[in-house]
């Protein structure tokens, strides 16, 4: 058997671990403030058609990148508005949020269906650094975002556990009426990250576009990556760094059907290898169900309440 | 009632007061809510390095009035004075601009946070990144100066009740509060934690802050007050120097008639054991929450069973109750056994069941009183509401549930109506029914409303029934019992028969203390 193509198969885990980890950061972020956001599918599907209609118009990536984050924040404005604002049911909002925007995606999206993407996001080129056996592919194999990824990543780990925003956003999700008691904003505090966190949605569906993807084609460009992220930030307990290791090891059982294929392995036919991430997805998000479960992994603990203050 | 004279402008005895003003003053504060005058023209005053207690049963108006002293309610009328200015409070910040802080009864604590980061939660002047080991240190430095032992870095989930409150307290100080409310602080606490608490108190006081002490339990309050003012029904009946407090007084002022603290005790003999617990054990994921729990309750007794929340009361009447399934042992009610029958096998075997949290499990809110009297009964398919009706009826003028009528919901009843009429059905509608598990039958109930329920218990008793009484309230269970027992950690620590109890035995035994 050939070890290259292992290699290459961890490489580009990591690669595609970049979109699922931007993903659930930015789940994490929404939901340790307590609100929780099922729409992560449909925003990385309006991210990635956004982006490449604005690149198809404009042949500018960095526009492209920009709309989709401004799309990100309307749509998690929405559901700000409808959970924060109104008090509306976190979970109906959520679902409501993925059918309604795999559907405007395949509606805006039908045009360009099937065409060459416009732009591409391209591995960075580190010279022979890239030729180093390993490291090369596995480290200095990809684009400037997948490594800003990971700065960003350590940054948000910083922010929820070492500043005051980030301590307020811990005490949102667990205990808002403390944080009201302390005359702190619970309203304004979930609909930031609620807000933030969306950006970061759509931002990953845009990468995912012009860097792993060969071209729009409707809701099968994203494939379910968005539910994975959602149960990666189970797996990770709510923590960012936690995000990584699970965003790998998904990221790797994403690739190895193709791997398999690749090198006429049989051990089971293809596409019930393909199956198996969202096998575990399923399993991740029956097993948070219960209480108890969620009390164990970490979930925030007023995960899907809306907050009301207790008046006489 | 005439009062007692109201003592105004006291000087910080031992402390140097700098003014002779009050540090905190309240004038003429009035506030509604609807339907009720919560605080009516309520004066009062706090001196500097005072411990000034706020006196009054349930709906008094004392927590309302610190919750305006503090900025939570703001006063429809009156005035708020610090250090004899006057000051408006549009919020608890405000208060605490003011170095005015409260420690609410339910402790407002982030469970998974560390002690110092609920600590520093929403202080305002706080850097963008944490200065961890330097907040560490000045909130060891404060739970040095004030006797509230904690470790900085536990996580308040892993705290006991003293431990959460003495993190409040430090929360307060932290921010700077010269002038603490405690609202009912001892609630929680078990007689120990009190002492601790009253030595933090009295440290507190000694640097020249300032406490106002709210409670509705008068035994505990004489030792630390430097005064005592009386509340009822919104306004302000009394109030006394230490010194001049006598218990009896006290509470005449705060029941504003003579009590009738006359316990009440079975009157006709004992017969057959109806319920019989033994060798009950029961664990929950992998902890032990009662071991080895043998009682039997007899035809015409009612075994109060004391103790402070948590230690496995609540688990034992739910087991009886068919909620929870024991490991190991067995409940037989009326001859029937019943620990793996869950809950409807032990209404079949002849139990009534009255849960603590009345409105939400015992009732259903939404439902009218009627639906919710044959909501418990088996027989036939349809519902009989013509009799339901008539039954209903005569519940509500026998028991004096004041409600505009049988088809009210319950949600709509107060909580001494609600459980009336939950009482009413577990009692006396519910055929056959011989043994009634009740838990904390008044908690949350004003005074005439606890002698109502207290009646109806001591009937039920008269009339032949086992009742097994799980209250947190001491003075409760040793008004009605037989039989005292106390839980502690799960096992039955001391027994007692009611019209023998040592009062300071009980206390020790809920506290964990062997005698």
């Amino acid at each position: 058997m050939n070890s290259n193509i292992w290699l290459l198969t961890f490489a580009d885990a990591i690669s595609i671990a970049t979109t699922l980890i931007l993903a659930s950061l930015g789940a994490i972020l929404t939901e340790r403030s307590g609100v929780i956001n099922l729409g992560v599918e449909g925003m990385l599907l309006m991210g990635a058609v956004t982006g490449f209609l604005v690149a198809d118009s404009s042949g500018s990536l960095w526009l492209a990148l920009f709309v989709a984050v401004l799309v990100g924040v309307a749509l998690a404005s929405v559901h700000a508005a409808l959970t924060v604002g109104l008090r509306a049911n976190q979970i109906v909002s959520g679902l409501a949020m993925v059918i309604f925007a795999t559907g405007l995606s395949q509606f805006i999206g039908k045009p360009i269906e099937g065409d060459p993407l416009p732009v591409l996001i391209r591995p960075i080129d580190f010279g022979a650094l890239s030729d180093t056996p390993f490291f090369g592919p596995v480290v200095f194999g990809h684009d400037l975002f997948t490594y800003l990824t990971w700065v960003l990543v350590a940054a948000a780990s910083f922010y929820m556990h070492r500043t005051r925003p980030g301590l307020l956003l811990r005490a949102t999700g667990d205990a808002p009426a403390t944080v009201d008691a302390q005359g702190g904003s619970v309203a304004r505090i979930r609909w930031v990250h609620t807000v933030v966190g969306g950006a970061l949605m759509t931002f990953a569906g845009a990468w995912y576009m012009f860097a792993r993807s060969a071209a729009w084609n409707q809701s099968a460009t994203t494939n379910g990556i968005g539910w994975i992220a959602l149960a990666l930030v189970v797996f990770a307990s709510w923590r960012p760094i936690r995000a990584i290791g699970g965003a790998v090891l998904f990221g790797f059982s994403l690739q190895v059907p193709f791997t398999l294929q690749a090198e006429q392995i049989r051990i089971l036919p293809p596409t019930i290898l393909a199956m198996f991430p969202y096998l575990i997805t399923l399993a991740v998000l029956v097993a948070l169900s219960t209480p108890r479960a969620r009390r164990l992994l970490g979930a925030p603990k007023m995960l899907g309440q809306p907050f009301v203050r207790d008046e006489r | 009632m005439a009062n007692l004279a109201v003592v105004t402008s006291v000087a910080g005895s031992s402390s140097s007061s700098r003014t002779s003003q009050p540090a905190l003053e309240a004038r003429g504060v009035t506030k509604r809510f609807p339907g009720v005058v919560a605080n009516d023209a309520v004066d009062f005053d706090l001196a500097r390095g005072e411990v000034h207690t706020l006196l009054g049963e349930n709906g008094a108006g004392k927590s309302t009035l610190a919750s305006v002293l503090c900025g939570l309610y703001r006063p429809e009328e009156g005035q708020v004075l610090r250090n004899g200015a006057e000051i408006r409070l549009n919020s608890p910040r405000d208060g605490l601009a003011h170095g005015i802080a409260m420690v609410h009864q339910h402790f407002r604590l982030v469970d998974r946070f560390t002690v110092a980061e609920n600590v520093v939660l929403g202080h305002k002047s706080l850097s963008f990144v944490l200065a961890t080991n330097d907040i560490e240190d000045r909130v060891a430095a404060i739970t040095q100066e004030f006797g509230l032992p904690l470790n900085p870095r536990a996580v308040v989930g892993d705290l006991s009740a003293g431990e959460r409150q003495r993190v409040e307290i430090v929360k307060a100080l932290y921010q700077g509060a010269e002038v603490l409310l405690l609202d009912e602080p001892t609630a929680l606490l078990a007689p120990p934690e009190v002492e601790n608490l009253f030595v933090t108190v009295r440290a507190m006081t000694h640097t020249g802050k300032s406490v106002v002490f709210v409670s509705h339990k008068l035994g505990e309050v004489v030792d630390i007050s430097d005064r005592i003012t009386v509340m009822r029904g919104g306004k302000v009946t009394g109030s006394v120097r230490r010194g001049e407090a006598d218990v009896r007084k006290l509470a005449e002022l705060m029941v504003g008639r003579e009590i009738n603290i006359v316990p009440r005790r079975a009157k006709s003999p004992m017969s057959d054991v109806l319920l019989s617990v033994s060798q009950v054990h029961l664990e929950r994921d992998g902890a032990e929450i009662l071991s080895d729990i043998n009682l039997d309750v007899r035809a015409g007794e009612i075994v109060g069973v004391a103790g402070v929340a948590g230690n496995g009361q609540r688990d034992l009447a739910e087991v009886i109750a068919g909620l929870q399934t024991p490991q190991q042992g067995n409940v037989t009610v009326c001859g029937t056994p019943t620990a793996r029958s869950g809950a409807l096998g032990a209404r079949r075997a002849g139990l009534a069941y009255v849960p603590e949290d009345r409105l939400g499990t015992g009732l259903a809110p939404a439902m009218s009183i009627v639906d919710n009297m044959v909501l418990t009964r088996e027989r036939g398919f349809l519902v009989d509401r013509k009799s339901a009706l008539a039954e209903s009826e005569q519940f509500i003028r026998q028991l004096e549930i004041k409600t505009p009528g049988p088809l009210t919901p319950t949600r709509k009843l107060s909580g001494g109506n609600a459980q009336k009429v939950l009482l009413a059905r577990e009692l006396f509608a519910v055929s056959g029914a011989r043994v009634l598990v009740v838990c904390s039958p008044t908690r949350g109930l004003d005074v005439g409303a606890v002698e109502a329920v207290h009646a109806l218990l001591d009937e039920a008793r008269d009339a032949g029934k086992a009742i097994l009484m799980v209250s947190e309230d001491l003075d409760e269970v040793m008004t009605l019992a037989d039989r005292v027992m106390v839980l502690y950690r799960g096992k039955i620590t001391l027994e007692q028969p009611g019209t023998h109890a040592d009062l300071e035995r009980v206390g020790r035994a809920m506290a964990g203390i062997a005698s």
